[in-house]
């Protein structure tokens, strides 16, 4: 901590670090200086001259963004002199600027509308004509109209500072002067749409919103982005139950800013044609359309068959479905249907590292050590593609921090270019490759270890032994796919382990021995595709599917049940980190219902009594105790990655005309 | 060949190499003193050549006047890191055309006073950033740097002193804005040429994030005489606090336009009638503008002055960067302010709004007023304007805009007047453009 100065600002005695900048001292007591080209954690531009302030002893206005309190400074931002500067530099920016706020995207949260209604003159004394050229298209979603371009260049910034990325600068000098994408004419980039999102005007529009409706028209629900672990925070614009767009303009959730363009973007599966609204039954062999009820009769009807003669379940959840569904699955499975049978797709070996730990709490990381830590290790992730936040946070640590990052890869990632020292492995050689670091590693005062599914079993434990070796503290994630990947399991979606990671008195099979057992009666998937890649041996078998999308497995199905997805419910989910976040329920598809709500059907058609899956409950089933798994469960399922990249989100991604629009840019590892 | 024809009123300290044959090449320098300044300098002590520098009173010729020696001195003697000595030869300022000489005709004198700037603040390379449109002059300059290297005035260990010295030629990449010291470092460094926040200054932080000694050519031409002839001699060739001489570049309305090395502090109505030759035609003065398009004008009245830093800053106009343009009494002065406007509103780099959109509005005014469309609160809103940019832009190219526009307004208001509703321009017919040097 540096140490404290004291300053006045408009009389106020501010107190605030040493180095903090004027900008935020001011905004600690209250007072708004105004700027467009500042924005916190990006590089300082000076450019859009609206922070000017007086200075005790400074004969020119001065830049509040770009000063640095200091002991007994005095600072004054409502003199006559600098309201008068700031008018006139709303004068300067309105002269080419269309004028055009009814009709344009961003009227209503428009940066420049807003301070010129706060801090401009009524009217305009320009008459000479306008600079005008026409709007441009630079991929399939980001639009660029240069007119509107108040050039505070935080698009280019994001994108370099960022994302990493660079794909965004300024060409031509002068009036001219206008931002210009990589290719000349168009974009290769992640399409994230930070540039979209951070600009304070309406010069870069997308593809997916623009002129849709007025953003006061919309209901803005912030919840959590369905598509990868990571765990953002996407507030989802509504109109007429009807999602028109992500963004994470308010910078809440773990996220901030951030967002990658399936946060951004991928929403449009929800109202895709090929939706499930109706509940499907086989009737002489195909798929017709039956009513709820006739649905769920005949697989209550079934199931308690099955159950009643002592007939084979297998239960296979889902990475999606939210932390109370997946225990009240569980619950069912084991309660209700009396099978241990009970798996989802692993996607990293979670379990093995909470084993190795032993329950040490403290050796988990959280999202926010991402940025704080002073060290990373990086084993067999292209984080860029596959955990964009995670690589996100890494970059900002990195840049503002000097953190020191270490990558062990297949190939080239995006965190080549940032870290201090990256190894080249193998397939297999990873766990290897990354002991050949202890050296460098042993230096540092404290370390984070990520790893992907390249490290499971035996390998987890013997890198947490590694890790124990190095006498730092470490940290560790272990990386996995899905939004509710980590919830699956802290849930007990496994043969072997209770919630909580509590073993269990008979194990049951996992997913690959369900698929393989001839003679499974019936087999409930729930949220998942496993039969996309592999065959079911059991031929007669009776399968239901809950799905959003008649998938490869949902073909199969005897019973198919329209699920809700995670924009359409509540509940919670559980991120990569370990970190527990809300739902929130932004629309409502017609004829789908919730897992949940369908399992409770169930339940009441079958005459089990379940009890409620109340939040509060299934909170204290996952935080009971510290989990710590058996020992032996580690080694028996499949764990690997779906190896989603940014351009991909395993079936849904199918749904996302977005992602199956933009050009995608893939990571090295996946070119 | 010189430029020009010489004057006999010049006082030939920087330029006393012009006109003699093959001036560019080491042996005519050696012959002629070359190097001898360098040798001695390497027997001194930093500080004492720092001290010998502030004796002289040499202020810096880019146009701001910062006196030299003290800049040196901000130079961390400790850093850790590299120092760097960095020629500005961005030469841009329209009237200004001397540096462009200086490195032309006498190239070892700049490597000279560049490899002293170096001994003095511990720099082992020095940049020489050279407007890219002088394409002939980085053969000239990068010629005389291999020979200078190849007799060991440069390179490892320069004249077997131990001390290194090297010396790199880099083309400019056409723009007004990379004279400006931090956005000259920028490009120098491979990007584009917009200005830096400061602090840090560059002799904290400039090139290459080392710490930087930044100096106009003709600064540092004049180094080696006043290592040479000793920094009190140099400081009397001029006025007290403006030591030395200075090249004045003397263009517009003159019979013999030129680039003139003349003492600090020389009569402005000298320089035009004696040295520049008078206006042709026996016309009348009208106004003058002192230092380059930058530099508010002077009306005829206010040219009875002595050109030195403190006496132009007292008459609210600046020396600049010695670009002297002498208009005459057919001169349009809406027209004058239109064209330096042309200028600015084409050289901005664009990075701060009030450059980048108060130049093109002030140009557009400037025109439409020029053409007889403007009406009479267009005179005020020029002012005002110009003044909603002066002291608010991240760098001087807002204030060199702004100053000559108020100035044209202030002092020239009644040709505003001339020149509203309709009216043609009372000066068309009587006066073709101002004719090129």
């Amino acid at each position: 901590m540096s140490k404290l100065v004291r300053l006045e600002i408009d009389g106020k005695p501010v107190e605030v670090p040493a180095g903090t900048l004027v900008i935020n001292a001011a905004k600690t007591v209250g007072i708004e200086i105004p700027a467009f080209c500042y924005y916190d954690g990006l590089t300082l531009q000076g450019a859009c001259r609206m922070c000017l302030v007086e200075v005790e002893k400074s004969p020119k206005l001065v830049t509040a963004c770009t000063l640095a309190a200091a002991e007994g400074m005095v600072v004054r931002t409502q003199t006559p002199q600098v309201v008068q500067a700031r008018k006139a530099m709303l004068e300067f920016l309105l002269t080419n600027h269309p004028l055009d706020c009814p009709v344009c995207d961003k009227g209503g949260e428009c940066e420049l509308q807003d301070l010129t209604f706060r801090y401009g003159l009524g009217e305009s004394r320009f008459l000479e004509t306008k600079v005008h050229v026409p709007e441009k298209q630079w991929s399939a979603v980001v639009y660029y109209d240069a007119p509107r371009c108040i050039l505070c260049y935080r698009c280019v910034r994001i994108c370099k500072e960022g994302m990493g990325v660079s794909a965004l600068a300024v060409v031509s000098r002068a009036v001219d002067s206008e931002i210009a994408p990589n290719m000349g004419d168009h974009l290769y980039c992640d399409e994230c749409g930070m540039c979209i999102d951070i600009c304070p005007v309406g010069a870069l529009t997308s593809q997916d919103y623009r002129y849709q409706t007025r953003p006061w028209e919309m209901k803005h629900v912030g919840t959590i982005c369905t598509h990868c672990a990571d765990g953002c925070t996407t507030t989802l614009g509504v109109y007429n139950n009807r999602v028109i767009r992500g963004n994470n303009h308010d910078r809440t959730g773990l996220n901030g800013e951030f967002l990658c363009v399936k946060g951004r973007y991928a929403h449009d599966f929800i109202a895709h044609s090929e939706r499930l609204k109706c509940p499907l039954m086989r009737v002489d062999g195909k798929l017709v359309e039956v009513s709820w009820s006739q649905a769920l009769a005949e697989v209550a009807a079934r199931f308690g068959g099955i159950r009643s003669r002592g007939g084979k379940f297998g239960v296979i959840g889902s990475t999606r479905t939210t932390n109370e569904e997946n225990w009240y699955l569980q619950k069912f499975a084991r309660e209700g249907l009396g099978t241990g049978n009970i798996d989802h797709h692993r996607s990293g070996d979670v379990i093995s590292l909470l084993s190795a730990l032993k329950g040490r709490a403290d050796a988990l990381a959280a999202t926010s050590d991402l940025y704080e830590r002073k060290a990373a290790l990086v084993i067999g992730s292209d984080l860029a593609q596959q955990h964009p936040l995670v690589a996100f946070q890494l970059r900002a640590n990195w840049r503002h921090h000097e953190s020191h990052i270490y990558t062990v890869t297949r190939g080239p990632v995006r965190e080549d270019a940032y870290s201090r020292l990256r190894v080249r492995a193998e397939a297999g050689r990873e766990l290897a490759a990354a002991k050949s670091l202890r050296q460098a590693l042993q230096a540092e005062p404290e370390l984070l270890i990520l790893f992907g599914d390249c490290v499971r079993g035996a390998a987890v434990h013997e890198l947490v032994e590694f890790g124990d070796s190095l006498g730092i503290p470490v940290r560790y994630i272990c990386l996995v796919d899905y939004v509710n990947s980590r919830g699956a399991m802290d849930m007990g979606l496994t043969p072997g382990l209770l919630p909580g990671y509590q073993p269990a008195a008979a194990p049951g099979l996992d997913l690959a021995g369900m698929l393989a057992a001839a003679d499974l009666d019936a087999l409930w998937v729930v949220g998942a595709n496993p039969l996309k890649n592999a065959a079911l041996a059991a031929e007669r078998a009776f399968v239901v599917v809950q799905d959003l999308f008649l998938t490869e497995t949902a073909a199969r199905a005897d019973i198919v049940l329209p699920a809700a997805c995670a924009y359409e419910k509540t509940g919670t989910v559980t991120n990569v980190c370990g970190e527990v976040q809300r739902l929130s329920r932004a629309v409502t598809t017609m004829g789908a219902k919730p897992d949940l709500e369908i399992f409770r059907s169930l339940a009441a058609r079958m005459g089990l009594d379940l009890g409620e899956p109340e939040t509060d409950r299934v909170y204290a089933e996952m935080r009971r105790q510290l989990p710590v798994p058996a020992a032996g469960e580690a080694a028996r399922g499949v764990v690997a990655s779906a190896g989603d990249t940014l351009f991909t989100s395993g079936t849904l991604g199918r749904y996302c005309g977005v992602l199956r629009n933009v050009r995608e840019a893939p990571g090295g590892l996946y070119q | 060949m010189p430029y020009n024809e010489p004057s006999p009123l010049e006082v030939k300290v920087l330029t006393r190499r012009f006109g003699l044959a093959d001036s560019a090449s080491l042996d005519t320098y050696l012959a002629t003193g070359g190097y001898e300044a360098l040798k001695k300098a390497l027997g001194m002590t930093p500080g004492e050549i720092i001290e010998e520098v502030k004796l002289s009173n040499l202020r810096g010729r880019g146009g701001a006047g910062f006196p030299a020696g003290t800049k040196w001195g901000f130079v961390p003697r400790d850093s850790a890191r590299p120092k760097y000595v960095v020629a500005n030869g961005d030469e841009g300022e329209p009237g200004t055309c001397k540096d462009r000489l200086l490195m032309e005709y006498d190239p070892h004198q700049l490597i000279e006073g560049m490899a002293i700037a170096g001994l003095a603040v511990g720099a082992h390379a020095g940049y020489i950033y050279v407007r890219g449109e002088f394409r002939y002059i980085i053969r000239i300059l990068e010629r005389a740097v291999e020979e200078a290297r190849g007799r060991g005035y440069l390179g490892g260990n320069i004249l077997g002193s131990g001390f290194g010295f090297e010396v790199y030629v880099q083309s400019g990449a056409g723009s007004y804005e990379c004279g400006e010291e931090s956005a000259l470092l920028e490009s120098l460094e491979g990007r584009r040429g917009v200005p830096r926040i400061r602090p840090p200054f560059p002799a904290v932080s400039g090139a290459f994030q080392s710490p930087t000694v930044l100096n106009n050519i003709e600064t540092y031409s004049a180094v080696p005489a006043i290592i040479r002839e000793g920094g009190a001699a140099f400081a009397a060739l001029g006025t007290p606090r403006n030591g030395g001489t200075r090249l004045f570049c003397l263009s517009g309305h003159l019979n013999k336009p030129g680039v003139y090395e003349l003492p600090m502090g020389f009569n402005l109505l000298r320089m035009i009638h004696e040295v520049g030759g008078g206006i042709p035609g026996g016309k009348r003065l009208k106004a003058v503008i002192p230092g380059g398009s930058s530099c508010p004008v002077l009306k005829a009245e206010e040219c009875d002055i002595a050109m030195d830093f403190d006496s132009l800053a007292k008459a609210k106009s600046m020396l600049g960067s010695g670009g002297v343009v002498v208009m005459d009494e057919d001169t349009c002065m809406v027209q004058a302010a239109r064209r330096i406007m042309e200028f600015y509103a084409h050289e901005s780099c664009g990075w701060c709004v009030p450059c980048r959109e108060g130049t093109n509005w002030l140009r557009r005014l400037l025109r439409r007023f020029h053409a007889g469309e403007g009406s009479r609160s267009d005179i005020d809103l020029i002012g005002d304007v110009a003044r909603n940019i002066l002291g608010r832009t991240f760098c001087p190219l807002g204030d060199a805009a702004a100053m000559p526009t108020i100035a044209f307004v202030e002092k020239f208001r009644d040709e505003f007047e001339a020149h509203l509703e309709g009216r043609p321009c009372p000066f068309e017919g009587r006066r073709r453009e101002v004719p090129a040097p």
